[in-house]
């Protein structure tokens, strides 16, 4: 076996400095009744009989599809530095940062994505990430249930209902109430959201923009919520932020986030990064990892994880969370792709992204019975109307190659012809004009 | 204070009892133990706790303590200073480094170590 | 090493896209455009890559140190399954794909991967369904609690507590209080192991379930392990298996034919996907059939026809535990991994992995202290307690470990052994290894003899020395600060 060094004789060796003759002698710990008597998986292959299998079933996918399809998750371009820097063994194959000086390039790591986090979003102190937005999203509100010591949620209904569903499985056994205010035009909805905080709202949960597109200023919403001591949360997608109001600059409290548009493939689901953000005076409230510059003995800069008691292997019961890991190659590959585009490249990407998203909603809304929701401004996502129900175009032009966007139905029983479209920077002109060639055909024909 | 004066709890609290009054902090020995004192949470004046309750939550580096209170009563003081700068503790246990105290309602003593018995049950501790 | 942040350059144009071949928008209102540039790094790839490359070179790795840390089964990461997990065909795929009408024909590879993935853990864990949602171990955890309550609350039980040893994965009792339940923890016996009395007098109506590692973080498989599920069966609690130690039975014990019902695994453990610097991991749960209904949502399901699709119709499930199907990256590595392993290749995994640890164990017993021989499995724990008295810690030990050019082990844990040191050196670690490692620390313990004052400044061969961490906590510098 090319992955055990050890050979026949030095594990006869081993066995006798031990002290036996038979490998199996030592499980003779485990009583005789309880050895398994059979392990009925298939025997061994090579490298070249696993690769022919797992390549058989990679042509079992397509992955050439068009991505307008969006939904949280995005087709963006990926520089090949990224991958190379982050398939670097000494990276990929350390552990968690527990020994400093033995770690010092993956908290140097850390210690500037965290920066880069603080940057992005205009906050304070981040932490080296939890799985994914979703999670992040949940552990945020626990956070602010900490913190405030109140027990109750507002949850604006235009906040990603993948991470709603989440956050309900995660909270259903604990007391917790939730209210969830639907939009109002696509639109946070102002008046509902005030009616639902008072004096026990740990928080106000938001997002921007939201599931449907929708970019807001959430800075009023923000000033009712401090008004009645609760906190507010915003779950942000970071490529928009080379453009839009940061959540710093609305006083949000806590920023999440998914961080998979930053040079993170789409890989059917994962691995992704969760980010969270907030400010220096919560730090003791935050799960997760978190990396700090120190000193050394000898006064040289040392990078270490810091606020350790509030995690579960100092205070078990009592942890704020029982996250034990970070996601932090992923975390690595957000970092190397920020400091490749730099801020004139997140500023480009950010622009085309919208000018893409915006060239297409004049090509969609000259579709007859396409109506484009234009109720508030959008950065590169939006919901349109059909006269039909969504899944039926989907169906029509994912035979031609195109994953139109996400059926809004599926969430929003009452929304079946409603289609939320995401455009990159990665669409071409040329692609766009077919593919709403493809929706007028797929209505008309 | 004098340490030969002072109770013992088990879990590493002195006490010194004045009255109605008790002072609370911990041992020489657990500021040993813990190392660099860096956080102290400290109940707020005027809050009433029972007996076995832990008002303090004491944070060094890689570790958490909890500081009991032997009696049941309504915490008159905390020693504030401790926000600002909790290595106090560490450099004067005993003294500076007091945490609060309490006007007793209930409870004993009579759990509570004489300074000669604590002196031999940390030693069987080692 | 600089940061990053100090090596910008403001007139830096950053990466090269497409120039744009659509009109320029209208520009958004002013409210919601943001004031300043984000103030990322501005900076040429050239200089991008040489940061990155020199930082790595700061790190200890398995590509690069014998890395023996105790619990964390840090084993070889096999190359050809990197190269498998960057395939387009899977790398590429939007995980919504297979949600929109006629998508779920168009990942049929993926679906049957993470399907495959699920009967294959099934097999080496003796459970019958598997969720590969859970993100990591913790996670894993977390879900288990989950099931726990939701097959409690299905049958109208009320129940408060889990159990738990003290010698227990922190993760254990933290997972059980965010899910919300109260911790009983109970303390080892003179043997290593959960003590039996203890456990009978707080296993009763109210526990809700029992959580345990086997063998435990000592290495030592417990012998009531049967007297334990039984009883807590017969107490009406489940029980719940902490996977992070599989890398110690596979193909000799199985946690479903010890009496447990739920199982998390550390893929990133025991079937070798890379730690990642401390994650992405993956953590999928199995269960015994009677659990499987209340499995999270969507499962992967073979149609009559041979097909894969998503069910998502799970009335008794506990609902979304990740956003899709769980790190797919991941579970595909693993997938690899067991098929080319097999099932000979699995049980000589465990079985070296035992013998590694066994043959450390034996050349070391005689000059530490190790509080717990007697049959350990793939890891043991040493406890620095003789040295501790002359001023030499587990901590000095560890640090003085690093300038041998060895990873230290994990110390201070498990938390039952004073001055704990915890060794687990893999099944990918040769004999040579393992003697040198050996040497090294004999040299060790006999300079904590002689000098032990010396050891206060190891490490003195990394890029640092000992940081201040109580500088770091009292003069918090959590971001870069121009």
């Amino acid at each position: 076996m090319s992955f055990i060094p050890n050979g026949i004789n030095a594990r006869t060796e081993m066995l006798k400095t031990i002290g036996l003759d038979d490998i199996d002698q030592l499980f003779s710990s485990i009583p005789s009744d309880l050895r398994s008597g059979s392990l009925d998986i298939p025997e061994g292959r090579s490298e070249f009989e696993v690769e022919k299998h797992i390549r058989t079933l990679g042509a079992r996918n397509y992955s050439n599809l068009t991505y307008f399809i969006g939904g949280g998750f995005y087709d963006h371009f990926i520089p090949s530095a990224v991958d190379s820097l982050s398939s670097r063994g000494e990276f990929f194959t350390a552990y968690t940062p527990y020994q400093p000086e033995a770690s010092q390039g993956t908290l140097q790591a850390i210690y500037e994505y965290q920066s880069c986090i603080c940057r992005l979003t205009g906050m304070e102190v981040a932490n080296a990430s939890v799985y994914d937005g979703g999670t992040a999203l949940y552990e945020a509100a626990m956070m602010a249930i900490r913190i405030t010591k109140r027990n109750k949620i507002v949850m604006d209904g235009g906040v990603n209902p993948i991470y709603r569903k989440m956050i309900n499985s995660y909270t259903h056994n604990l007391n917790i109430g939730f209210s969830e205010v639907p939009v109002c035009h696509g639109q946070s909805d102002r008046d509902e959201i005030e009616k639902h905080i008072d004096e026990d709202t740990a928080a106000v949960i938001l997002q921007n923009p939201n599931f449907f597109g929708a970019v807001d200023d959430h800075s009023d919403i923000v000033n009712k919520a401090h008004e009645h001591g609760a906190l507010v949360i915003s779950s942000v997608y970071p490529i928009s932020l080379g453009m839009l109001k940061t959540p710093a600059e609305m006083g949000v409290d806590i920023v999440t986030g998914e961080g998979q548009s930053l040079g993170i493939p789409l890989s059917f689901g994962g691995p992704y990064l969760g980010f969270m953000a907030t400010r220096e005076k919560f730090i003791r409230m935050m799960p997760g990892r978190i990396c700090g510059e120190t000193v050394d003995t000898k006064g040289r800069r040392a990078y270490v994880l810091t606020f350790q008691t509030r995690e579960q292997h100092i205070r078990r019961e009592k942890a704020n969370s029982n996250i034990c890991s970070n996601q932090s190659l992923c975390a690595l590959r957000a970092l190397i792709y920020m400091s490749l585009v730099g801020n004139a490249g997140l500023k480009n990407i950010a622009t085309q992204c919208r000018d893409k998203a915006e060239f297409t909603k004049e090509k969609l809304s000259n579709i007859d019975g396409v109506h484009v929701m234009s109720s508030s401004p959008t950065f590169n996502e939006f919901t349109i109307q059909l006269p039909v129900n969504a899944n039926q175009v989907i169906g029509r032009l994912i035979e031609k190659g195109i994953a139109a966007g996400f059926p809004l139905g599926r969430y929003y029983p009452e929304m079946e012809n409603y289609l939320l479209v995401a455009v990159t920077e990665k669409r071409s002109k040329h692609e766009i004009i077919m593919f709403a060639d493809a929706i007028e055909d797929a209505l008309w024909n | 204070m004098d340490a030969e004066k002072l109770l013992y709890s088990k879990d590493h609290e002195w006490v010194s009892i004045d009255g109605e009054t008790a002072v609370i902090g911990i041992t020489d020995y657990a500021q040993e133990e813990l190392g660099d004192i860096v956080f102290v949470e400290l109940p707020e004046s005027g809050s009433e706790i029972k007996a076995g309750e832990a008002p303090v939550t004491l944070e060094s580096v890689k570790a958490v303590s909890s500081v009991y209170c032997p009696f049941s009563g309504i915490i008159t003081e905390i020693n504030s200073k401790l926000e600002d700068e909790p290595e106090i503790i560490n450099s004067s246990p005993l003294d500076q480094g007091w945490i609060f105290k309490i006007k007793i309602t209930s409870g004993n003593k009579d759990n509570l170590l004489n300074s000669a018995d604590y002196e031999a049950y940390i030693k069987e501790l080692d | 090493m600089e940061l990053i942040f100090e090596k910008s350059q403001n007139d830096n144009p950053g990466i090269k896209l497409p120039a744009s071949d659509v009109p320029s928008a209208e520009e958004l209102d002013f409210e919601y455009l943001r004031n300043d540039i984000a103030g990322l790094p501005q900076i040429s790839e050239p200089e991008v890559v040489r940061h990155f490359t020199n930082l790595s070179r700061l790190n200890f790795s398995v590509d690069t140190n014998f890395y023996p840390l105790g619990s964390c089964t840090m084993k070889y990461n096999p190359r050809f399954t990197e190269k498998l997990a960057g395939l387009d065909s899977f790398s590429s795929i939007h995980p919504l794909q297979p949600q929109l009408i006629k998508g779920g024909m168009l990942t049929q590879g993926a679906m049957q991967l993470i399907y495959n993935l699920e009967n294959l853990l099934s097999e080496i864990t003796g459970m019958h369904a598997f969720t590969t949602q859970p993100m990591a171990g913790a996670h894993g955890e977390l879900t288990g609690v989950m099931l726990i309550a939701a097959y409690h609350k299905s049958r109208g039980d009320k129940r408060e507590f889990i159990i738990i040893p003290d010698s227990g994965h922190g993760t254990n009792p933290a997972s059980a209080a965010i899910a919300g339940y109260k911790v009983k923890t109970i303390k080892s016996d003179k043997n290593g192991v959960m003590d039996m009395q203890a456990y009978k007098e707080a296993l009763d109506e109210r526990t809700a379930g029992v959580m345990l590692t086997c063998p435990n973080t000592l290495g030592i498989f417990n012998p009531h392990i049967k007297e334990i599920t039984d009883s807590a069966h017969k107490a009406g609690a489940l029980m719940y298996y902490d996977g992070a130690n599989m890398n110690a039975i596979m193909g000799k014990a199985k946690p479903g034919e010890l009496g447990f019902d739920i199982v998390h695994l550390n893929l990133h453990k025991t079937f070798s996907t890379p730690h990642g610097g401390g994650g992405p991991g993956a953590g999928p749960v199995g269960v015994k059939e009677f659990l499987s209904e209340y499995l999270p949502t969507s499962r992967i399901i073979m149609r009559e026809d041979g097909s894969y699709a998503l069910d998502y119709y799970k009335p008794l499930s506990i609902g979304y535990i990740s956003p899709f199907y769980g790190n797919f990256g991941i579970l595909l590595r693993a997938y690899a991994y067991i098929l080319y392993m097999g099932r000979d290749g699995l049980i000589e995994a465990s079985e070296n992995a035992v013998l590694n640890a066994n043959y450390l164990k034996a050349k070391l017993k005689e000059r530490f202290h190790i509080p717990h021989p007697e049959g350990t499995l793939h890891e043991f724990v040493i406890s620095a307690k003789n040295f501790s008295e002359k001023g030499v810690k587990a901590l000095d030990f560890a640090k003085a470990i690093i300038d041998t050019g060895f990873h230290p082990p994990t110390v201070y844990f498990p938390l039952n052994i004073k001055e704990a040191i915890m060794v687990e050196p893999t099944e990918t670690e040769s004999r040579q290894t393992l003697d040198s490692f050996v040497d090294e620390l004999l040299r060790l313990a006999d300079l904590a003899d002689s000098e032990p004052s010396r050891f206060h400044d190891f490490p003195e061969k990394a890029p640092v020395c000992r940081p201040d961490e109580v500088r770091a906590v009292k003069h918090p510098n959590l971001s870069y600060k121009a």
